[in-house]
């Protein structure tokens, strides 16, 4: 039997190390960091553990509904593709930096790609 | 099996559930949201046993410290009786008014001899409360002692319903209400050899002096840099005593901000967290504690994570005020 998504990465100790790196790259983009102005930091920060948990394959309770409510003012602050492709190239270059391996990068991303259209609001 | 107790429940915890899960299945209303242990909203807390060590993942030190867990994540191993986070607000003891004078233009000291040892870490805060019942949160600014004293640096606010009958009815021989002490913002001997950032504005002094004391008692082992706050000259009192202490330990570095338009020599130009920040770019690895003025508080919090400092290694203590009624 092989190891899960989430054991592979390393599991809750591997979110941990990812999630300030992750939000450091995310806050200082001027691209997106508008859409965090005024958010309470340390509530965003456990947003985005929560966020890393589910693109990890970890446990979570993530529905598609949530991941609407959650975006639905910044989608009509003029949230888009090209900020939804911003969160995730950081996300891609945080596992990088962890010295993930590529194959694993890429379930990762598949997982947090089919997000999109809840985000989005589509 | 554990039996765990809530107010006036008693309910049993199975081996394979955890307690949030037992206390939704008994219909207790008690707020929680990804029950994956990463929104911090079913934060509880133990008041007679350490809880399990998987239960206190991903919270800061000082509230480990302090018995605070998630139920999300909790399978108890033993019986335990558990309170919401801010259910601790009651009044515990009494405190005599054994010395009050001023700091400053707007700053007194007050100190207060409790009659039940108080049990607390210097940079936390209490509640204290005049006799019609109105009461505010005030942070401890010395550690704790064998004469049960607490010390405060209250800012009197003009037209401020508490601090102006501290300042003008308040005497000393009167008694406080006092409630059990309360907040994270404290100072635990762990990495001794880490960089501890203190940055405060106005009476935000009180929490870091107690926790620079706690740290230097503690024998802290890494550098310590204090920086103190204000628009001018006179609010920043202690100036001389911390300038001293500043003489005598290697390792503590003290610098005085003034943000108004005269900056007499010895002082440093500029706010307080600016200086700092700018003085200190590379964050990573160091302890940060911000107390004082809000917005200070919430835009140095930011900067200084971006400067490297772990989430986890932020503490801070904002200053809100009560709006008048």
């Amino acid at each position: 039997m092989s190891d899960s998504l989430f054991d592979k990465l390393g599991g809750e100790a591997a979110v941990d190390a990812a999630v300030d790196i992750f939000y450091r790259k995310v806050l200082t983009d001027s691209t997106i960091n508008r859409f965090f102005d005024g958010v309470d930091m340390e509530k965003q920060a456990a947003k985005q553990k929560n966020f890393l948990t589910m693109a990890f394959g970890g446990p979570n309770n993530y529905t598609g509904e949530d991941m609407r409510k959650g975006h639905a003012h910044l989608v009509k602050q003029g949230l888009s593709d090209s900020h939804f492709d911003a969160v995730a190239g950081h996300l891609k270059s945080t596992l990088e930096e962890l010295n993930v391996a590529d194959n694993l990068i890429n379930e990762v991303l598949a997982i947090a790609e089919s997000t999109r259209e809840d985000v989005l609001g589509r | 099996m554990s039996t765990i107790t809530f107010k006036t429940h008693q309910l049993t915890c199975h081996p394979d559930e955890t307690l949030l899960d037992a206390m939704l299945r008994k219909n207790i209303d008690v707020p929680y949201n990804c029950k994956s242990g990463s929104c911090h909203t079913c934060l509880m807390r133990s008041s007679d046993q350490t809880p399990p060590v998987k239960a206190q993942e991903g919270l800061k030190p000082t509230q480990k410290q302090q018995n605070y867990f998630l139920a999300c994540l909790c399978k108890p191993d033993q019986d335990m009786t558990i309170t919401l986070p801010d259910a601790a607000d009651k009044f515990i003891t009494y405190g005599k008014v054994i010395s009050k004078h001023p700091l400053s233009k707007d700053i007194i000291e007050l100190k207060l001899e409790c009659n039940n040892p108080l049990s607390f870490k210097a940079g936390q805060f209490v509640n204290l409360m005049k006799p019609d019942g109105v009461y505010r949160s005030y942070s401890i600014a010395n550690t704790p002692n064998k004469n049960n004293i607490i010390e405060f640096h209250i800012r009197i606010l003009p037209g401020g319903q508490f601090s102006e009958w501290i300042y003008n009815d308040l005497a000393i021989g009167d008694q406080i209400p006092i409630t059990d002490a309360k907040g994270n913002c404290f100072y635990i001997p762990e990495r001794q050899e880490q960089g501890l950032l203190l940055i405060g504005t106005g009476s935000g002094l009180a929490p870091l002096a107690g926790i620079l004391m706690d740290a230097l008692e503690q024998k802290h082992t890494g550098p310590i840099h204090l920086l103190h706050g204000s628009k001018n000259k006179e609010g920043l009192y202690r100036f001389n005593e911390m300038k001293s202490l500043a003489e005598q330990q290697q390792n503590f570095h003290y610098t005085a901000c003034i943000s108004g338009d005269t900056t007499p020599e010895t002082y440093t130009r500029g706010r307080a967290n600016e200086v700092a920040l700018k003085k200190i770019t590379d964050l990573k690895g160091w302890r940060v504690y911000l107390c004082g003025h809000p917005d200070m508080v919430e835009q140095t919090k930011k900067q200084a994570f971006l400067q490297g400092a772990a989430m986890q290694d932020i503490y801070a203590d904002a200053f809100f005020l009560t709006p008048r009624s």
